[in-house]
């Protein structure tokens, strides 16, 4: 006899997802999986589009990534033109890309995960989120408000609005900065840096409080990815990959024009969510994780000096081999919160960045174009191909979240096995296994989520697969 | 003041429209010191809506049969169900999808993309199956009231939730209006 529990829709992530856990007679966990129940058709329907209007059309991928989406179209644009744009054109980028680091990583951190670690795993899921966190500590809720305009903000300022710009283009940029609105996000940067220390004294208190939590939960060796500067340090614009194993070697660094010869993609049949690995080491020994986590662990330092003394003690949490607890995440997306901040205000106080010198106009010269970023989540790969009048003929993607599919799943079934217990089912035990999923923030965008049944449904099934027996729970 | 409940969902969107319910910043605090009770929504884990639900905010378009579900049980539980966004209120940028037919969608999704090793369509039970044609929300139930844009600005729908909180009726005019 077997019992199954579905958790659906997995709520505080962007994106919809199920999960369903098999428990045998004794009420332990025997299978448990993740499914990823989204398509949407981006990679077909984009065929026969002028390829200068990808830009524009692919950010309605996501909107909490708009600019990742946004920026990675417009590499693979310029690729096409075969053209380096101008300096101050890739700074402005890079600011827009800052911003979203910001403001999406405080908003993981605090309004979404945050309930978990700031009200309890087990509180009343009527106030475990950010209305409950409005209410318990307004005045931590309203740094949290702020700090997310303020990534918004720049995005506004620099890009014209704060979802969906239009302001990439193949070979630059469509618009310069001001020195007004310069202004106004530099005098904020000091401000918004002390809030972010206030979320990783939250973090790091958490982690001591409950370490022995924070070195089981969802831990496990995996691969890491990561683009890295050539001196080896935290890279999100613009940089090599770096893929590293699971003992913490440097695999490889490899120019991201040549992923395709090192990442492949596996389909599973539960899942419309495809399975990355790297292809060299085969499947399943090539599954690794990106995003913070992976960042942080393939990196050798960060450049700004503030992120980078932070950096310095996440790598004493393993000794300097990389850190496999997932929980961790949380720390390691703050970090990089505080990076994203440092950064902007590097590129602000650089001359070029008001320059009108954004934009280089050029023919379609290749017939393919490849663009790679790292998005808050982790790399994300646009491949284009052309006809010689820039019509696009096929498109490749590869999104930062389907990278971490396959330690996303094996989190839920590790969690699900070290928390449920199927004879004393509690709503927190099943918060723990949604917890898992919201470590690696996953940006599932679209799709559908099971809402018309019950949030809570255990079903009993006889050995031939008959339902015998079920309980349902609001 | 009274309370207003409110609930939402996102179907075949890309959570762009709750992005931009976000972005009314400080002013969703004020909204909630107000009397707006966020219930059953993708940010909160309520996983449905309470049956006094008074406003139910629908993102995206209806794309598969788990969506049509879901709108229908949203329907249900609120009184007042606002389409939120250009999918949700015309179907939006997925449409695209419908001049192809599905299994050619899904072969290049699963089969021919080349990073794809091996590829094979998905067909678990436990995914949503997918409508021959992505539709609007009002083609599968009654909306009360629409909020155009893509996505819609912050403004917009704190305009909207604001009027329904001071007991008046919106009416959407000039910038708060955006087709794009
Ligand atoms: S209307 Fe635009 S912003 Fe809203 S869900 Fe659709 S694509 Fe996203």
């Amino acid at each position: 006899m077997n019992k199954k529990i579905t958790i659906s829709p997995v709520t505080r992530i962007e994106g919809h997802a199920r999960v369903t856990i098999f428990l045998n007679d004794e009420g332990k966990v025997d299978e448990a999986y993740l499914h990823i129940d989204q398509f949407r058709g981006f990679e077909k329907f984009s065929e026969g589009r002028y390829f200068a209007e990808m830009p524009i059309i692919t950010p309605r991928i996501c909107g909490i990534c708009p600019v990742s989406h946004h920026l990675a179209s417009a590499k693979a644009t310029d690729d096409i033109l075969g053209v380096d744009i101008p300096r101050p054109a890739k700074l402005l980028r890079e600011l827009i890309h800052m911003g979203q680091i910001i403001q999406s990583h405080s908003m993981h951190f605090f309004e979404l995960a945050g309930p978990d670690l700031i009200l309890g795993w087990d509180a009343d899921p009527r106030i475990r989120n950010v209305a409950g966190l409005i209410q318990a500590n307004p005045e931590l809720a309203l740094k949290a408000v702020k700090l997310r305009r303020f990534g918004q903000r720049i995005i506004e300022l620099v890009a014209g609005r704060r979802i969906h710009p239009t302001f990439a283009i193949p070979g630059g940029v469509n618009q310069a900065f001001d020195p007004k609105s310069r202004d106004e996000i530099l005098k904020g940067i000091d401000e918004m840096i002390s809030y972010v220390e206030d979320g990783i004294s939250i973090a790091t208190k958490y982690i001591e409080d409950n370490k022995e939590v924070c070195d089981k939960f969802a831990s496990f060796p995996t691969g890491y990815m990561g683009l890295v500067k050539d001196d080896g340090s935290l890279e999100l614009y613009d940089g090599k990959i770096r893929f590293m194993d699971k003992d913490g070697n440097v695999v490889k660094d490899f120019k991201d024009k040549y992923y395709l010869k090192y990442i492949g993609e596996r389909v599973e049949d539960w899942s419309y969510l495809k399975f990355p690995y790297y292809k060299p080491l085969g499947w399943p020994e090539g599954v690794y994780r990106v995003g913070p986590l992976g960042r942080l662990n393939v990196v050798d330092k960060i450049s700004t000096p503030i992120a980078n003394e932070h950096l310095k003690n996440f790598k004493k949490i393993n000794d300097g081999k990389p850190v496999e607890g997932s929980l961790y995440f949380h720390y390691a997306r703050l970090i990089e919160a505080i990076y994203g901040l440092e950064r902007t205000k590097e590129i602000l106080e650089d001359p070029e960045c008001l320059s009108k010198d954004v934009l280089l106009s050029g023919k379609v010269s290749n017939e393919e174009g490849i663009g790679v970023i790292e998005a808050p989540r982790g790399t994300l790969i646009h491949h284009y191909w052309v006809d010689e009048k820039g019509t696009i003929e096929k498109v490749n993607l590869i999104v930062a979240t389907g990278h971490n599919n396959w330690a996303m799943s094996k989190s839920v079934e590790n969690v699900a096995k070290g928390f449920i217990d199927g004879k004393n089912l509690t709503e927190g035990m099943l918060n723990r296994v949604e917890g898992a999923i919201r470590c690696y923030d996953p940006c599932l965008s679209c799709s559908t989520h099971a809402i018309g049944k019950m949030p809570l449904l255990i079903e009993l099934y006889d050995s031939n697969g008959n339902l015998i027996n079920f309980v349902k729970r609001d | 003041m009274k309370k207003i409940k409110i609930a939402s969902i996102w179907c075949e969107g890309c959570s762009g429209c709750h992005m931009s319910f976000l972005d009314m910043d400080e002013r969703l605090v004020e909204l909630i010191n107000k009397g707006l009770e966020i219930n059953a929504t993708p940010i909160t884990d309520l996983k449905i809506p309470d049956d006094d639900t008074d406003i139910g905010l629908i993102e995206g378009a209806v794309a598969t049969d788990h969506h049509e579900e879901e709108v229908k049980m949203m329907r249900e539980k609120c009184k007042f169900i606002v389409a939120i966004g250009d999918c949700a209120v015309f179907g939006g940028i997925v449409t695209m999808r419908n001049y192809i037919p599905t299994d050619e969608l899904l072969k290049r999704g699963y089969i021919e993309t080349e990073s794809t090793v091996e590829g094979k369509i998905p067909t678990s039970p436990e995914l949503g199956k997918h409508l021959p044609k992505v539709k609007a929300v009002n083609e599968i139930i009654k909306v009360d009231y629409y909020i155009p844009g893509c996505p819609p600005s912050a403004d917009a729908i704190y305009y909207v939730l604001n009027e329904i909180l001071e007991g008046r009726k919106p009416i959407l005019t000039g910038d708060f209006l955006k087709y794009e």
